[in-house]
């Protein structure tokens, strides 16, 4: 264990910056794309206490855009954690009774290797010399890192959105390794409408001066407009229309009213401006390309002939998949679609559907029936475990 | 649904009891409807049965997550064609079958999926039904129907004779017919018997579809 590199200074010398794991030349991860990284790096962060018989680890994956702070501290912004509501102690996720990992994908930019890290054989930033990568790599890179930590067998792996389908690949990749998983607001698949807002966010990036191919770490800039406009594109499909009527309606930003030139006259037009501009201060472009190319990528059913249900014949893990009502991103009838596949292949699922207005982003918000959902299935896989 | 009947020592409803008793140890089992999986748990407590749910009510699958149940949020009308063929030994359905929209068409799906279905069902025909309609001429309103006509889940209320009639129609074969009385006791009959569809309460089938062999 080490200390992970960050591309940007973090706010105090003391913050909790989590570990990072090395892999050297005799561990290469072997990628889809028929790459390999020899040299690689995990970097990841834990909360709890692995117990003795090393039952209790749950594995948390995050979003696109998420990272390994998901219960503390971000270092480099100093916000709270991204789930800090879903884990801690006496939480719906127990920090008491087990014991929660969370790595930055392979591909992401907070100290896992990425596009943004020094190429050990160059010097330089990798930039678009990065391999291209899947979830399924995302996955396999993960499967390295709980060996090194010694644990055989995850008690329960989970997350939203790209978290769910890392969750859904892990069953689907390590079936022995999983006693349960708990994909949130995902999809077996990312369909054409998803797609489409990828490429959309990903031209904004390449239509930004700044680019510069990708190599704009040598010129001391980022492509920020560009990064900036697609976080704005993509946050649009994270909420839901009548989310951001009762949010901000027509509400004008000046008391003015109306100001007859191109400013933000609205208010969900600066809401959209702050979540682009705070957005740029921690994530990296290239990681957004390659992270968004990953997700345009995953297709479970694809690896087994079209059928999802193959992808889970045979499997003991039990599955929870939770979906939202008003997420138009992964739709109820998306999730479904994974639960009646594992009902195919005669797996132990649930299948909850939560009544919420807050669109996509509800899995991250707080949602009570959520809350209960996740206390009550974990609550059940540790009985059944026998962890205390 | 709405309908309660008596509860026996072990606490499980009358009809729930009598249908817990139809199924062998070790076997698959679909619940639909299943509520908050009292059934499921017990049967897999008491006889090792592998179960799984279906259930409508956001509370009551969050009840049977919190119980390690396996349970599909949805409803029998629109999610049961999604469900493969004769991968269940048994599909259970109490209280259901009257509250869907398509009852024929739910029917022939448990006779699909399942290699034999247990139905229970409130009995339309029982006297009192009759008899309230006969000498006030307005819709009955029971001890176990007790919803009035505009705001009855039970859209699809039938007799005894009228479900035996529907299950012949979907080719099924009635195994077991069981009448269950006021007092929540289940006794069998025959289900083209004139008597169990003027007294009885309610009733539970043991059906198999001719298609499943």
């Amino acid at each position: 264990m080490a200390l992970p590199v960050f591309p940007r200074p973090i706010i105090q010398n003391d913050a909790d910056v989590g570990d990072a794991m090395y892999f050297g030349a005799e561990q290469p991860l072997d990628l889809d794309s028929g790459q390999q990284l020899t040299r690689w790096t995990v970097a990841y962060k834990t909360y709890g206490t692995l117990n003795e018989t090393r039952s209790n680890a749950i594995l948390i994956c995050h979003a696109l855009t998420g990272d390994q702070f998901v219960a503390s501290r971000h270092p480099i912004t100093g916000k709270p954690g991204w789930w800090e509501i879903m884990i801690g102690p006496g939480k719906p996720i127990d920090t008491d009774r087990f014991f929660v990992i969370c790595s930055n994908v392979i591909g992401g930019c907070m100290g896992s290797s990425g596009p943004a890290e020094i190429d050990p054989a160059t010097g330089q930033p990798y930039g678009l010399k990065f391999p291209l990568i899947t979830v399924r790599d995302m996955v396999r890179a993960q499967s390295h890192l709980i060996g090194r930590l010694g644990i055989d067998r995850l008690l329960c792996v989970l997350g939203g959105s790209l978290g769910g389908m890392q969750a859904l690949q892990w069953a689907a990749s390590y079936p022995e390794r999983v006693v349960a998983a708990m994909p949130i607001a995902c999809a077996a698949r990312y369909s054409a409408q998803n797609i489409a807002f990828n490429e959309v966010a990903r031209q904004a990036i390449l239509a930004d001066p700044d680019w510069k191919d990708g190599k704009y770490y040598l010129y001391g800039v980022q492509p920020g407009k560009g990064l900036s406009v697609a976080r704005m594109a993509a946050h649009i499909t994270y909420l839901s229309e009548s989310a951001l009527q009762r949010k901000f309606g027509r509400r004008f930003q000046s008391p003015d009213g109306l100001s007859f030139a191109f400013q933000p006259d609205f208010q969900v037009e600066s809401y959209l401006h702050h979540q682009g501009s705070v957005f740029i201060d921690r994530f990296d472009a290239n990681s957004y390309l390659y992270i968004s190319r990953a997700t345009d990528y995953f297709d479970l059913a694809a690896d087994y002939d079209g059928k999802l249900a193959e992808a889970f014949r045979g499997s003991r893990t039990r599955f929870c998949i939770i979906a939202f009502s008003s997420d138009w991103l992964f739709p109820p009838v998306e999730n479904k679609r994974i639960a009646h596949a594992l009902n195919a292949a005669a797996c132990r699922v649930s299948y909850v559907e939560i009544e919420s207005d807050k669109g996509h982003d509800a899995f991250l918000l707080d949602e009570p029936e959520m809350f209960d959902a996740v206390r009550g299935f974990l609550g059940s896989v540790a009985t059944q475990e026998g962890v205390a | 649904m709405s309908a309660v009947d008596g509860l026996r020592a072990d606490g499980l409803r009358a009809d729930l009891a009598a249908i817990a008793d139809m199924i062998p140890l070790r076997t698959r089992v679909l619940d639909i409807g299943c509520g908050d999986g009292t059934l499921l748990e017990y049967l897999a407590e008491t006889k090792n049965v592998d179960g799984r749910g279906l259930e409508l009510s956001q509370q009551n699958v969050n009840a049977c997550v919190g119980r390690g149940l396996p349970v599909i949020q949805g409803d029998a009308d629109a999610d049961l064609a999604e469900y493969p063929s004769q991968v269940f030994d048994f599909v259970i359905l109490s209280q259901t079958i009257q509250a869907t929209r398509n009852p024929k068409e739910v029917l022939g799906h448990l006779l699909r999926i399942g290699r034999k279905a247990a139905v229970s069902l409130p009995n339309f025909g029982h006297w009192r039904v009759r008899l309230g309609l006969l000498t006030q001429g307005r819709m009955p309103v029971t001890r176990r129907l007790e919803h009035q006509w505009y705001d009855t889940p039970n859209i699809h209320l039938c007799t005894i004779a009228d479900f035996v009639a529907l299950a012949k129609e979907c080719g099924a074969e009635v195994e077991k017919a069981l009448a269950i009385d006021e007092a929540g006791t289940a006794r069998p009959m025959r289900a083209d018997a004139w008597g169990p569809n003027l007294l009885a309460d309610g009733a539970v089938f043991l059906l198999k579809g001719t298609a499943a062999g």
